[in-house]
């Protein structure tokens, strides 16, 4: 196990090596400068603000500083504003984003969880034909479409909800709601197949046998059985969020890292894009290492080497 | 009861060889099916999957119909008819009938505009062009951008997973490593990187989508070929000194077509996802190209007054993704029985 876990550390660090070095040299190959009125600046002018940014080293020692900077967590000064550190810029603004995805991913595969595992219940009647439609469109409509509809229909037709902003737990309640779509759809899906599998299966049918309630059936024997595998759709399911994120705290307007990215990404802020892309990296790294050793750790007959087919 | 029927000797006669081949008992009632007839029979019989296939059909006769017959020019901006509201003739339902609701009172917009004698399908915008032929022309646009993304990823994931699965070893071990760190960046991440340095365009939102969503393919290729590699006909062709490159064609191609064909559904709606958040956040198509994406981003705008002018192009993208995870749910029973309950 910990040599295993050692591996898995060592290859997160080198995947985020790669992802650094391969963003630091394609923020390189952007055409044209951060200077936006180059022509209005004198060359002595020009010559200062490059030295300010260290803009005038060789490129390889911009990148070992930029490595070295960024091994301690500092990724520069960003470009749009022009004193703050991207440091202070994504720590000051991850808050949101992780209490709304985390919200989202809780809720939505907890509820995914009841629908699909009422789904698997009922096969083959209404019930399970709703579940299955119900899931189907959480899938198929975007995030976003879904945010602008509960933001007129929640928001400013209803008036239960606050349309935008940020202030305390009632301003995510819809960011929450449209980013949990999606996984309650994914794990609704999943857990009702995984669970009609079990429920088919032998020692189900010995708890029944036994004279086992029902309920007892469901919940002690098929339902805990159906759930390990959902934890291999964590991963995929966090990067769902992340990229919902992105425009649903814009439409909010959500002081996030989702919403930075995407006003960096429009004023060319590069050491601001280079450190979210960073981040996000990081969070899917972590959530993918951590989701690949708790499965290891539920399910024994999981063996750690690395190979899962 | 101790009486036993007596039947009349006549009734009885010995089949002659001709008579026994017509017999209709000692036929073999179903013709032999191919695999993918078996599986077009089983797609047939999903109604969800069959639907599906009909509504896409629809939609790209139509999405690419349009190029020739299009009601009004997509471009074609007239101000003096702007944000007229959605009229189909001989409906007369609210939302369909070109009335709006204007300062708390029901008017017909189309009245007001002196346009009684022209109809808008899905109304106007806000430069007063026509939504259908807006929604046609971007539904057009995003299917283009998503079938070539699928395309590269057809031949990108496809050769990859299969040389990887083949190779085996220290080859497959490190290209695995390679997908690996690709997939622990977050797919629209990597996709602005490149536009950014691509600038944005059609073309570059196309290579970005292709060289990104190519992984799950490459993935899911590979661990079949792992499979099949062991089996006897690969052996055999081997054994009989085929060339690899034939090998792969011939021999390893047909049997992932299934899993291919299936995921490349899946990949589809993901594709034209991807698109319509790009535009939707400004950095995909720009103006006056179209897509669903900007279409939605434009009705968004004006939501709160005219909220047809998102609904169309709403309800459409959501259609076209419905219909393609259908159908790909569809193909998925088809080809593998086994996993259909």
């Amino acid at each position: 196990m910990a040599k295993y876990l050692a591996k898995r550390i060592f290859y997160l660090i080198l995947t985020l090596f790669i992802v650094i070095t391969v963003t630091f040299f394609l923020m390189k190959l952007l055409p044209g400068t951060p200077l936006t009125n180059q022509a209005k600046l004198s060359k002595s002018q020009i010559a200062l603000i490059y030295e300010q940014y260290g803009l005038n080293k060789p490129v390889w020692q911009q990148y070992l500083l930029y490595l070295a900077g960024a091994v301690k967590g500092d990724f520069g000064t960003s470009f749009q504003f022009s004193d703050q550190p991207v440091s202070y810029l994504i720590s000051s603004r991850i808050g949101p984003s992780l209490q709304i995805g985390l919200q989202a991913m809780v809720v939505g595969v907890v509820i995914g969880i009841i629908v699909g595992a009422f789904g698997a219940m009922k096969q083959n009647t209404w019930v399970d034909s709703t579940t299955t439609v119900v899931s189907i469109l959480g899938i198929s409509i975007p995030s976003f479409v879904l945010a602008v509809l509960l933001q007129y229909y929640l928001g400013l037709k209803a008036g239960w909800f606050p349309i935008a902003e940020w202030g305390g737990f009632i301003y995510t309640v819809l960011p929450t709601l449209a980013l949990g779509a999606q996984p309650l759809a994914e794990s609704a899906r999943f857990v009702r197949t995984e669970m009609v599998d079990v429920l088919s299966s032998d020692y189900i049918e010995l708890a029944k046998a036994k004279g086992l309630s029902k309920t007892g059936v469901i919940f002690h024997h098929a339902l805990r059985n159906s759930l390990i595998p959902l934890i291999t759709i964590v991963g995929p399911l966090a990067v769902n969020i992340m990229t919902g994120s992105m425009v649903v705290e814009n439409i909010f307007s959500i002081p996030g890292i989702g919403e930075q990215f995407v006003k960096s990404v429009l004023t060319n802020d590069y050491p601001t894009i280079m450190g979210l892309t960073i981040v996000y990296s990081f969070m899917l790294c972590v959530v993918l290492l951590f989701t690949d050793i708790l499965y290891g750790i539920v399910d024994p007959r999981i063996r750690i080497t690395g190979k899962a087919n | 009861m101790a009486d036993t029927v007596k039947l009349p000797e006549d009734s009885f006669k010995p089949i002659s060889a001709d008579d026994r081949a017509a017999l209709d008992s000692e036929k073999i009632a179903a013709p032999s099916l191919t695999f993918a007839q078996d599986a077009w029979r089983r797609l047939k019989k999903n109604k969800g999957a069959w639907a599906s296939l009909i509504v896409l059909a629809i939609v790209f006769l139509m999405a690419f119909g349009s190029i020739f017959v299009s009601p009004h020019d997509p471009n074609a901006t007239n101000p003096s008819y702007a944000n007229l509201p959605s009229k189909i003739p001989g409906i007369n339902i609210n939302g369909f009938n070109g009335t709006l609701v204007q300062a708390g009172q029901r008017i017909d917009a189309y009245k007001q505009a002196g346009a009684s004698n022209v109809h808008y399908i899905m109304g106007t915008d806000y430069l007063g062009r026509d939504l259908f032929s807006r929604v046609l022309y971007g539904t057009r646009v995003s299917l283009i951008i998503a079938l070539v993304a699928t395309l590269f990823d057809l031949t990108i994931g496809v050769a990859y997973g299969m040389f990887s699965g083949w190779k085996g070893g220290r080859i497959d071990t490190f290209m695995q490593r390679v997908i690996e760190i690709i997939l622990s960046i977050p797919n629209l991440v990597v996709i602005v990187l490149l536009i950014l340095i691509l600038k944005p365009g059609m073309l570059s939102i196309i290579i970005a989508i292709a060289l990104t969503s190519w992984t799950n393919m490459a993935r899911l290729v590979r661990a079949q070929t792992l499979e099949l590699k062991e089996q006897e006909f690969i052996l055999a062709a081997r054994t009989l000194g085929e060339r690899p490159m034939k090998i792969a064609f011939k021999h390893l191609l047909p049997n992932l077509s299934s899993v291919i064909i299936i995921n490349t559904m899946f990949t589809i709606p993901n594709a034209i996802f991807f698109e319509a958040t790009l535009s939707y956040i400004g950095i995909g198509i720009s103006s006056p190209q179209a897509s669903l994406g900007t279409l939605l981003n434009d009705g968004q705008k004006n939501f709160q007054f005219l909220p047809y002018q998102m609904w169309w192009p709403a309800v459409v993208l959501s259609i076209i993704m419905l219909a393609f995870n259908l159908l790909g749910d569809g193909l998925r029973d088809a080809f593998d029985p086994r996993t259909k309950e």
